[in-house]
């Protein structure tokens, strides 16, 4: 609940809090140049890049400046808009590599499927905020059933890595919000009973992913290949990796996509272990500070969204790293704030501008 | 926290607890409480971040601590490439297991210019041992400045085996340059079954977006009409693999592992590759087609559109002004006649209309009925001519089939009504496509008043029934369609698939037949019209007044026919009398011949329908046609039987 007599505190200039940009910033500049690594020296690939994380940080500065009272009344407005956008994607969607995900907007193209990684958790933060935690059955039904549909209307795009992100995103929001632990071990049993459901319900190829998870060797030719490729360039890349423009494996067109969602692998041969783990602390700090700041927040509906919006962000890059470093099956996640894509960073960086936000106006109260 | 007070003392301290945690949750929030469970979830989340963040460096440090001698000697000096191997395309044979369609090897030139002294040299020393053209060279050269140096690079397709032969004895003078082997598509047979069999060509680029790329890794060719297209999934198999070791310039050392590729499944057809030269020798230089089937199992015995093509034209690549003459022959050798052509029916189907007049008890098989030079309805002054001039006179069904006589069949046509026809007919699959194992078949029309008002939104007008019940006005039928309706009548009402395959063998699970199955059984109220019929059809064929007397007069065996004419320039119906017209008419304007027939009457083994294109008759055109084949298929299997 908010109350009129909120108190905000202005700390810093513009709203944002330094310490998580200066980690923003570290991340897009390793990004920006393991792109160039990646992108066989194509300075316009990296320049429509930093075009990309430009008009993010410039998002990522407005949403700072509102207050969450706004973002809590426009939450529920900006999750039905988000579905109409989904419905439209459906019917007169874009299709790019054999999906539909797409919208174009004339200028510009873009998923309504990465928004919806920001508006969710707002929709069922605002729907369970001013109910009493423990919350009830019938609430976290409601809750569920928020959730499911757009994640419907996205795996039928079809694009089921997106929609495994904002499922799990709206979840969290459930879990933060606070349900009991005995609802939430049955509700996490169900899921786990409904995998096999789930299973007939994928494509082939989603199928195949996973099944060339368990033995890469079974399509040596498809996404087993993929992962074979990534593990020798990552492997290879030792402790200290083979120096920036140096990795023969991602030189030589062994990893496929790997601008987009294998560009882990490239840093993790030219950069070695000690790229990677440093990229992680970078990742977890970003995460720890996420996590702090929803702790910090004063109301419901913030600390609820602060914190489902950092724990989204974790399972952007640790499905990222677990899928090119073969423990999970490659389904399209893109590596945050490296991988090359407009939608994506401007979505992450979206998604800080809203944590900042928070984070600025944090009640002054008295336990 | 707040407690209720006084009333209930006794009540242990747990019983109150309960309730002050209902009341409080009715009235409002414990925020403290929920800051705790909220504080207390957020840790949780915070350990699986600090877990799954372990989990991952682990991961990477046992990838590239631990295991990075392993995946060093992966990424070095040799790295493994995966190089499709693609499987060999299944073989087609005919009924007799004739070779129709073969994989033929052919060998290629090729060099890899890193690995020679001299290009200009050894190029210019190959051309004394293989015959060289200038576009040779010129492609070669071109791919040459292209290419990375370490690539092999195609000299020259096709060598003949004496060029392959003198190539193999001074190979040692030739470092870099190798021969290698390759199988291409080939129809030993060339023309005679292409508007079957079909053929492959290279994959084009819309192809290439709809097939599996992992299977079609290696391949070139796919199917692009015919068998050869409808059974690709069948004849293609499946892609194996070779793990290459690759050095860091890129060139191949060594095979690490090789997964083989399962080939593709050998086709054996129904077709009788014999009978379908027999068809086209009959027909000779007419445009036209011959659909022959085995009644009981709908096995395709013939499938010939003439004129036809050589395939082989087209397996690398038919060049433009090949081409451009096939497309633009008058004679339309590409055309499909078989499949795709829609002729109006004509008298064939007279036997049909009387079966469903008799069925409806319309008329019986002994009415007479007085057939003058024309046909009118009542009231109205429009005159419906017989083929011949002054008519059949007194006619009874038997003999208004024998003579094809038009008024009879105009004046039962009348009485059946449209719609009553039209559902009959529907029965011998006249206007639905046969469901034949091939692509692009037509369907033809089977006019209903629902049809007309859909397709011109206009009434159905009398007269375009009475003309429907002699085969003309908007029916039109397949050639494959004429033969299966013959086989109904063959089999006195049953209606089986018709099908080209025969039988399937693969290399794992054998041999696997394609079993008949019957669609339909056409029942009519009387079993002994179908006798009364065929013997009406059986006359046609073999007495004197017969259309097609002159045909069946030296037959060994029985045969039940029926001739038909199909008008291509309409003539409207006030005009004079069409035979007299059709001397006046060029070629091109000439009436179709058609002619169905089965034999022997009395155990049917072939039905077939022949039409021939602006032919004139059917008793002289298109007949003997079918007679030619009908002895080929009947007389020689006695013999090898023997």
């Amino acid at each position: 609940m908010l109350s009129k007599s909120t108190r905000t505190q202005q700390r810093h200039l513009f709203n944002l809090d330094p310490v998580l940009m200066s980690a923003l910033f570290v991340l897009c500049a390793m990004g920006l140049s393991v792109l160039y690594s990646a992108a066989s020296h194509e300075m316009n690939i990296v320049l429509r890049q930093a075009v990309h994380i430009a008009v993010g940080f410039v998002i990522l500065i407005f949403l700072a400046q509102i207050s969450s009272e706004q973002l809590f009344r426009w939450s529920p407005w900006l999750y039905l808009a988000g579905l109409a956008l989904l419905v439209a994607v459906l019917t007169l969607g874009y299709t790019g590599k054999g999906a539909q995900r797409w919208l174009d907007l004339g200028i510009l193209r873009f998923q309504p499927s990465e928004v919806m990684k920001i508006i969710l958790p707002m929709a069922v933060a605002w729907y369970l905020s001013n109910k009493p935690a423990p919350i009830s059955i019938s609430q976290v039904v409601v809750a569920v059933l928020m959730i499911a549909f757009p994640t419907w209307l996205i795996s039928i795009q079809p694009d089921l890595g997106t929609a495994l992100l904002v499922s799990s995103i709206g979840f969290f929001a459930i879990f933060l919000a606070g349900i009991t632990w005995r609802f939430l071990i049955l509700l996490g049993g169900i899921i786990l009973a409904g995998l096999p459901m789930v299973w007939f319900y994928l494509h082939d190829y989603q199928q195949q992913r996973i099944l060339t998870l368990l033995d890469p060797e079974r399509d040596p030719l498809g996404t087993g290949y993929h992962i074979i490729q990534s593990k020798i360039a990552i492997g290879s890349g030792g402790v200290f990796g083979k120096g920036w423009l140096n990795g023969t494996q991602s030189q030589l067109d062994f990893i496929p996509e790997r601008t987009t969602d294998f560009i882990f692998a490239v840093l993790g041969e030219e950069f070695g272990f000690f790229g990677v783990v440093l990229l992680l602390l970078i990742y977890g700090f970003i995460v720890m500070r996420g996590l702090s700041i929803a702790s910090g927040a004063g109301d419901t509906y913030s600390r609820v969204l602060a914190g489902s919006l950092s724990l989204s962000f974790f399972v952007y890059f640790v499905v990222n790293i677990g899928m090119v470093s073969g423990l999970l099956p490659v389904v399209g996640v893109p590596l945050p704030l490296i991988s090359y894509g407009g939608t994506s960073a401007v979505t992450i960086l979206a998604a800080f501008g809203i944590l900042m936000s928070i984070q600025s106006r944090r009640k002054l109260f008295t336990s | 926290m707040h407690q209720p007070e006084g009333i209930f003392v006794i009540i242990s301290d747990n019983v109150l607890d309960e309730i002050v945690k209902l009341t409080t949750r009715d009235f409002l929030k414990d925020l403290k409480q929920e800051t705790r469970y909220f504080k207390a979830r957020l840790f949780i989340a915070a350990l699986v971040v600090f877990l799954s963040l372990l989990a991952l460096g682990w991961r990477l440090y046992s990838l590239q601590v631990q295991s990075h001698d392993y995946y060093r000697t992966l990424s070095q000096e040799n790295r493994i490439k995966i190089v499709p191997v693609p499987p060999a395309r299944g073989l087609v044979y005919d009924r007799h297991l004739n070779l129709l369609a073969v994989n033929k090897p052919s060998y290629q030139i090729r060099i890899t210019p890193v690995l020679t002294d001299d290009l200009e040299q050894v190029v210019s020393e190959l051309g004394q041992l293989v015959e060289l053209e200038e576009q040779h060279l010129q492609r070669f050269f071109a791919d040459v400045e292209r290419k990375q140096s370490f690539e092999s690079i195609l000299l020259k397709m096709h060598l003949s085996e004496d060029e392959v032969a003198r190539f193999s004895v001074n190979r040692h003078r030739f470092p870099g340059v190798e021969v290698t082997a390759h199988t291409n598509r080939h129809y030993p047979m060339g023309n005679v079954n292409v508007h079957a069999l079909g053929y492959v060509g290279r994959i084009d680029s819309e192809e290439m977006l709809k097939l599996d790329r992992q299977n079609y890794r290696g391949t070139n060719y796919i199917g692009k009409l015919g068998v050869e297209k409808y059974y690709e999934n069948l004849l293609h198999g499946k892609t194996g693999y070779q793990h290459v070791e690759i050095n860091a310039q890129g060139r191949k050392l060594r095979i690490l592992k090789r997964i083989p590729p399962v080939p593709g499944a050998d086709l054996v057809l129904t077709l009788d590759a014999e009978l379908q030269k027999v068809a086209l020798q009959a027909l000779g230089e007419h445009r036209g087609s011959v659909v022959a089937m085995e009644p009981e199992t709908g096995e395709i015995l013939a499938f010939v559109s003439a004129p036809t093509y050589n395939p082989n034209l087209f397996v690398n690549g038919i060049n433009s002004k090949q081409y451009l003459k096939l497309r633009d022959d008058p004679n339309q050798p590409l055309f499909n006649r078989a499949l795709s052509g829609q002729y109006p029916p004509g008298s064939t189907i007279k036997p049909m209309v009387a079966l469903a007049g008799l069925h409806h008890g319309v008329i019986r098989l002994e009415d007479l009925i007085w057939t003058g030079p024309y046909f009118q309805l009542p009231g109205s002054r429009r005159k419906y001519h017989d083929w011949k001039k002054e008519g059949h006179g007194w006619v009874d069904m038997p003999k208004a089939i024998i003579q094809s006589s038009d008024v009879y069949f105009y004046s039962l046509a009348n009485n059946l009504g449209i719609d009553r026809m039209s559902a009959f007919l529907g029965q011998f699959n006249f206007g639905n496509k046969t469901g034949l194992d091939a692509l692009g078949e037509a369907k033809g029309i089977l006019p209903t008043q629902e049809w007309k008002h859909e397709t011109f939104g206009l009434p159905w007008y009398p007269g375009e029934t009475i003309i429907t019940g002699i085969g003309q006005g908007y029916m039109t039928a397949t050639p494959l369609q004429l033969a299966l309706a013959t086989s109904v009548l063959a089999t006195r009402g049953q209606r089986v698939q018709p099908k080209i395959l025969r039988t399937l063998r693969t290399s794992g699970s054998g041999e696997k037949m394609v079993n008949e199955s019957v669609l339909h059984s056409l029942e009519i109220s009387n079993r002994n019209y179908w006798e009364q019929i065929v013997k009406a059809m059986e006359d046609v064929m073999h007495k004197p007044n017969g259309t097609a007397y002159r045909v069946g007069i030296d037959a060994s065996y029985r045969i039940a026919g029926k001739t038909g004419t199909a008008q291509v320039f309409s003539l409207s119906q006030d005009e004079e009398h069409r035979k007299t017209q059709k001397e006046n008419i060029s070629g091109w304007l000439q009436d179709h011949a058609l002619f169905i027939a089965f034999a022997p009457v009395n155990n049917p083994k072939i039905a077939i329908s022949v039409v021939v294109e602006n032919g004139g008759s059917g008793s002289t055109a298109a007949a003997p046609v079918a007679k030619a084949v009908m002895d080929h298929y009947l007389l020689r299997d006695n013999e090898d039987s023997s």
